[in-house]
């Protein structure tokens, strides 16, 4: 099991990349592991605004259905199209070319909440 | 209190995810759903069915007794042949669908869903007092026990499944679609095996002696490995059961159900003399269904799950509800079962389904979902 250390995480399973006011989403390797074989996505539409901890979409296995929450504030800036044709791609590659949205989140209070790989790492082992 | 298989560590060491499943705890799935699901439907798939309960039936009146609990006609079944049917109350609800293997004029084993053990031995118990009360003088002794705790179950389900299993049991080469023989290996009970399953696809079903468990697991996965065989999950039988069509207790059937809307007519026989539930299910039959049983495809995407409401034309007006539904691994489509007003019953009928507060539009469509070919 994967925790790059370059990601933050939030305890419902997805990951954000921050570089400054751009933030990259998607679900953990550890989520994708619980679903099983992903077979639908339901994405947000660009320019929508979230509050952190949000819903915002749905993917769902063959066995179950589980709910997208912002891990950060902010502007829904792009969705990745091609998981819509491909939902594996978040069972194949969830921390690269499986990812889910790119915003903008000038709000940096509310990365401070995010959990580092190793916090993350330690909640996935406890489960 | 959860029940563990005598196969249990052999799931834990084939990396099998072990949920709770109404008591037990059995693999969810073990490489993945879909690839457990194609290796059943292009090769062989082996499956822990141990859960499932086994009552053995015995006796002079046995096969009457029977005739008397049961839908469908089992005098009318041979030693060596297995049905499938459903038991119902008086009021036609069903307590249970459930197979009985004859073994012989007076010898019967009856299979029933794990989740009911209890309850089916409880009303087969008070179903034998009531056929003993009864007003006739030809009724013959009848025994019944609940044997479930001597008895594991494996499904060797698919293509390959028979090449497979002669290897291990030659003698079942010439065995016929639901027929089963049974076959002494010097245990308490002797191994059952038979040509049924609940997959769509050819295969069988082995009872045996828990001791035998771990060994004929192990064969199976090593004469059947090189072929393609997987171990499958429950994950993959539910998905395999509904591209087949085949009903699950607790979802299509219940006691709030009847066999003729749940599309079972066909193990109903009204010809006998008398069956528990018979004037119900005749009443209903005579008045004519107000709902029943479809199959769907969903044309908007997403997936349709058991318990979501069927609408008329807004997200309040409830007409029906989907009782199973899942994508379909071998035709890459939503799909799902439900229960609908006649009206919107035939094929070709286009239903909206309440998928997390909108409306999907669904289309009724032939079933089963998918069939085998030859």
């Amino acid at each position: 099991m994967q925790f790059p250390k370059e990601l933050k995480y939030t305890k419902d399973h997805e990951w954000a990349k921050i570089q400054n006011q751009n933030v990259t989403v998607g679900i953990t390797e550890h989520a994708q592991s619980a679903l099983g074989d992903i077979v639908f996505v339901d994405l947000p539409k660009p320019g929508r605004v979230l509050k952190q901890g949000e819903v915002f979409g749905v993917v769902e296995s063959i066995k179950a259905v589980s709910e997208l929450y912002a891990p950060v504030a902010g502007k829904i800036l792009e969705v990745n199209a091609g998981l819509v044709d491909e939902p594996a791609k978040l069972n194949q590659d969830p921390h690269g070319t499986g990812w889910i949205l790119k915003m903008e989140s000038p709000d940096a209070a509310s990365h401070e909440a995010l959990l580092s790989a190793e916090e993350y790492q330690k909640l996935v082992e406890s489960l | 209190m959860t029940m563990k298989t005598p196969l249990y560590d052999e799931h834990r060491a084939l990396g099998g995810r072990m949920i709770d499943f109404g008591g037990w705890e059995l693999p969810v799935q073990y490489e993945g759903i879909a690839a457990e699901h194609h290796a059943c439907r292009t090769t062989a798939a082996i499956f822990d069915v141990s859960h499932m309960g086994e009552f053995w039936v015995e006796g002079s009146g046995a096969e009457a007794f029977l005739d008397f609990a049961v839908t469908n006609a089992v005098s009318k079944t041979v030693p060596g042949q297995a049905q499938y049917t459903v038991m119902c109350l008086e009021s036609g609800g069903i307590v249970d669908d459930l197979i009985i293997y004859r073994r012989d004029a007076t010898r019967f084993l009856v299979v029933v869903n794990a989740s009911n053990i209890e309850k089916d031995f409880q009303h087969l118990q008070k179903v034998l007092s009531i056929y003993e009360s009864a007003a006739t003088d030809r009724k013959g002794t009848v025994q019944l026990d609940n044997i479930s705790n001597r008895y594991a179950q494996l499904a060797l389900q698919g293509p390959r499944a028979r090449e497979i299993l002669a290897q291990l049991y030659p003698e079942i080469e010439d065995l016929k679609t639901f027929r089963f023989l049974e076959k002494s290996e010097g245990k308490a009970v002797p191994t059952v095996l038979a040509r049924t399953g609940y997959t769509g696809e050819d295969g069988f079903e082995i009872y045996l002696d828990p001791s035998l468990a771990v060994q004929v697991w192990r064969s199976i996965l090593e004469t059947g490995s090189p072929l393609g065989l997987k171990p499958a999950g429950l994950g993959a039988r539910d998905t395999l059961r509904l591209e087949s069509r085949y009903p699950l207790y607790g979802q299509e059937l219940s006691e709030t159900i009847h066999p003729l809307e749940a599309g079972l007519s066909w193990v109903v026989k009204f010809e006998k003399s008398d069956f528990l539930g018979k004037g119900s299910l005749l009443k209903i039959k005579e008045k004519g269904l107000a709902r029943k049983l479809v199959g769907f495809e969903l044309v908007d995407p997403g997936i349709a799950r058991h318990g979501y409401a069927v609408c008329q034309d807004t997200l309040t007006n409830e007409v029906g509800e989907v009782t199973s539904g899942t994508q379909s691994p071998t035709l890459g489509k939503a799909i799902g079962l439900a229960y609908v007003p006649l009206a919107l019953a035939s094929t070709g009928s286009d239903l909206k389904i309440r998928v997390r507060e909108r409306l999907l539009n669904a289309r009724v469509i032939e079933t089963p979902f998918y069939k085998r070919t030859a």
